[in-house]
């Protein structure tokens, strides 16, 4: 058994059934062991998608996604999708090949620095310097992205080490990691204090964010607000915790958010913010969330706590934990009157649209979209106005919503979702993007028909990178630069050239029909909707 | 802009320095030393790292750090309850005429000279950081030729704050 034998008995102690990468001399061992054993490979068409494949099946899973590069320009390539699952807390293990041990540090062919050049967006990196401690390396990376705030963990292995004999192989049964102790359950003394704010308080609000999917919590958190009637707001990455048409539902918040659920979060008088990080795009003036009002921050991260705003009463742990401990409480409370306050905003304040029947309107699209998506199914928004009116407009109803928040990452959207379709091929996985974002990740094409992946894709297409000119409309007086996308190829070509059935859609005539051809089979099929290129997502 | 003195206890593996420095980079916060050297137990190194920012920046550093896998432990060394100890050595221009008064000066800080030419003088002080800045003060009238200050280490008074790493 050599390095890279112990590397591939270390994913299948892990159940790792995929592994997204792209092969290069440096890790051509690795490469060379995978062929014995029953993990599947995915060869992805440029590395950074391998890591957005990982993230898509991680998040459906609940698993860590694990992707494998060489090095150098590999390695390079793979950083932006690490920086992607980063931003949004998404558990991976990225293995990196690297040059000879003996020749790090001289510039020889393909070698870079990728624990330096990762280093402030990974959770934890190691250089492996001793086969023998491929076991106890990966243990610890696994138990590291999948524990406490999960995140990727890269693992470089130079080709020397992959091929180095290892005498016994076993893999350890627990990880022994002192520095290193998420809490998971929250402090007994910090639940009564929510408790006690809860019983006061007149007007009580939830906002979830992206942590209570990562913490599996969402039934929890759904059964805490349904039992206290604690309307609740979520965060872009929080969307999917809550069925949309849920009556305790009041929609997202921020800048690109529903006014009402910005309204609604304003006058409450208790805010509970749980597994979000009050980030610009959600709260862009964090002073304003503590006028007039108790917050409290539940996180299993305690650096978030007071990070962008305070003060605060700090609840740290898994969120699954603490509403379970939270729902074991004696607590009486009904708030009447603040719901049906905020249902009359949600009846009131939805944004009025005025689109130009000479084109697919988006927002209704996404709309009947989601109406005729099955129960359970995923969708994946790409970055750009697609992903403002995927946020506005898909209809959550059991399934999924999956986009990079955080990076805001354009291109996410079609690897995502074909890792999102081999963690659950059994539930309908369709990614919206724009003309822009498909473009960033079109060759993956190709890794959808070797590998069989039937994934559904939407284009909004609109010859513009949609979000920026719009940015331009408000701050440039339309002074437009650089984001007309002429010379884009012709989709319906494009399709054909990789054998994908193909739908066109130029306004909302026929748009029921052809959704429905769309949908109807589990197989890869490309639609194109044109629309407005002078839409405005505000 | 307040200041504070933070103990780390860390693992001593390769880039552990780099992690952390690279943390403070990061996130801009400002460093006004950093020391670190092996503990007793060689597996683990003691770093002390004087950082300056309001309140929450200074609450922000303890969380992040705390956060990082190879940190076992970091806490705040306050004043009342701590020594600090920091190194200079000063090179200075003295001739045979100025000698007797640095000389001099360097008695009464309880300085020594370690380095003797016929140009130059070098001398080793040891103290907080207000006894090396008053004495760099005095040596005002003097040519400084060379520098080197290593920043300050510190302990916790008392065996009450003893970290203890258990195996």
């Amino acid at each position: 058994m050599n390095g890279a034998d112990a590397i591939i008995k270390c994913l299948e102690a892990e159940d790792v059934d995929i592994v997204f990468g792209y092969p290069g001399v440096a890790i051509c061992p690795f490469y060379n062991s995978i062929l014995e054993s029953s993990i599947r490979s995915i060869l992805i068409r440029t590395e950074q998608n391998a890591a957005h494949a990982a993230s898509g099946l991680a998040r459906v899973t609940g698993k860590v996604g694990v992707c494998a590069v060489t090095s150098g320009p590999g390695a390079t390539n793979l950083l932006t999708g690490i920086a992607t699952a980063f931003a949004d807390s998404i558990p991976l293990v990225c293995i990196t090949g690297q040059v000879n041990s003996a020749l790090i540090g001289s510039d020889v062919f393909q070698e870079a620095d990728v624990t330096g050049a990762a280093e402030s967006f990974v959770k934890y990196s190691y250089l492996v310097k001793d086969a023998s401690e491929i076991p106890r390396i990966f243990k610890e990376a696994f138990h590291i992205a999948s524990t406490g705030r999960k995140g990727p963990v890269l693992i470089d292995v130079p080709i020397d080490i992959q091929n180095a004999p290892v005498a016994d192989f076993t893999y350890p049964q627990e990880v022994n990691l002192r520095t290193y102790k998420p809490t998971v359950k929250g402090h007994a003394v910090q639940i009564k204090k929510v408790i006690q704010e809860l019983e006061k308080a007149k007007r009580p609000i939830l906002c979830v964010g992206g942590g209570v999917l990562l913490s599996d919590a969402q039934k929890e958190l759904r059964e805490f607000s349904e039992r206290y009637q604690i309307p609740v707001v979520s965060t872009m990455m929080g969307i999917s915790v809550m069925p949309t048409k849920h009556p305790m539902y009041f929609g997202m918040v921020g800048n690109n958010g529903k006014p009402y659920a910005n309204r609604a979060m304003n006058e409450s008088d208790l805010l509970i913010m749980t597994g979000a990080r009050v980030a610009d795009r959600a709260v862009s003036q964090p002073d304003l969330i503590t006028e007039n009002k108790v917050l409290i921050h539940i996180d299993v991260d305690p650096a978030e706590i007071g990070k962008n705003v305070g003060p605060t009463i700090p609840l740290v742990g898994d969120i699954k934990h603490i509403f379970r401990d939270m729902a074991k409480q004696t607590l009486t409370c009904e708030h009447d009157d603040w719901i049906e306050t905020l249902q009359g905003y949600r009846e009131t304040m939805e944004p009025a649209r005025h689109p130009d029947p000479n084109y697919v309107d988006p927002a209704a699209f996404i709309r009947l979209l989601s109406e005729k998506m099955k129960d359970s199914a995923i969708y994946v928004a790409d970055v750009g106005q697609n992903q403002i009116w995927s946020c506005a407009h898909h209809v959550v109803k059991k399934g999924r919503f999956l986009t990079s928040g955080g990076m805001g990452t354009m291109g996410y959207s079609i690897p995502a979702a074909m890792g999102a379709k081999l963690g659950a091929p059994n539930k309908q996985v369709v990614a919206v993007c724009g003309d822009g974002s498909f473009q960033m990740s079109m060759m993956e094409l190709a890794t959808m028909r070797q590998h069989n992946i039937p994934v559904k894709i939407v284009v909004l297409k609109n010859n513009y990178l949609g979000m920026v000119r719009e940015y331009q409309h408000y701050t440039y007086a339309d002074n437009y630069s650089v984001v007309d996308l002429t010379g884009s190829p012709d989709l319906e070509k494009l399709a054909g050239a990789y054998g994908l059935p193909f739908i066109r859609l130029t306004d909302m005539n026929g748009a029921e029909t052809a959704i429905n051809r769309f949908l109807k089979e589990d197989t890869s099929m490309l639609m194109e909707c044109i629309i407005d290129p002078m839409d405005l997502v505000k | 802009m307040n200041k504070k003195v933070f103990q780390l206890i860390v693992d001593n593996t390769s880039g552990v320095l780099s992690r952390i420095s690279g943390l403070f980079a990061r996130r801009g916060y400002n460093i006004e030393s950093i020391t670190a050297g092996v503990t007793a137990d060689p597996r683990f190194t003691r770093i002390t790292i004087v950082a300056s920012g309001d309140d929450e920046i200074l609450d922000q550093i303890e969380k992040q750090v705390e956060k990082l896998v190879d940190v076992r432990d970091i806490r705040e060394l306050k004043p009342e309850n701590s020594v600090y100890r920091e190194l200079a050595l000063i090179k200075v221009r003295a001739g045979a005429s100025q000698r007797d008064s640095v000389i001099g000066v360097t008695d009464i800080f309880r300085a020594k000279i370690i380095d003797v030419c016929t140009e130059s003088l070098t001398i080793e002080l040891t103290g907080n950081q207000a006894k090396i800045e008053a004495f760099l003060n005095l040596l005002d009238g003097y040519e400084i030729l060379e520098l080197a200050r290593t920043g300050i280490a510190g302990l916790g008074r008392g065996i009450e704050d003893v970290v203890y790493i258990e195996d």
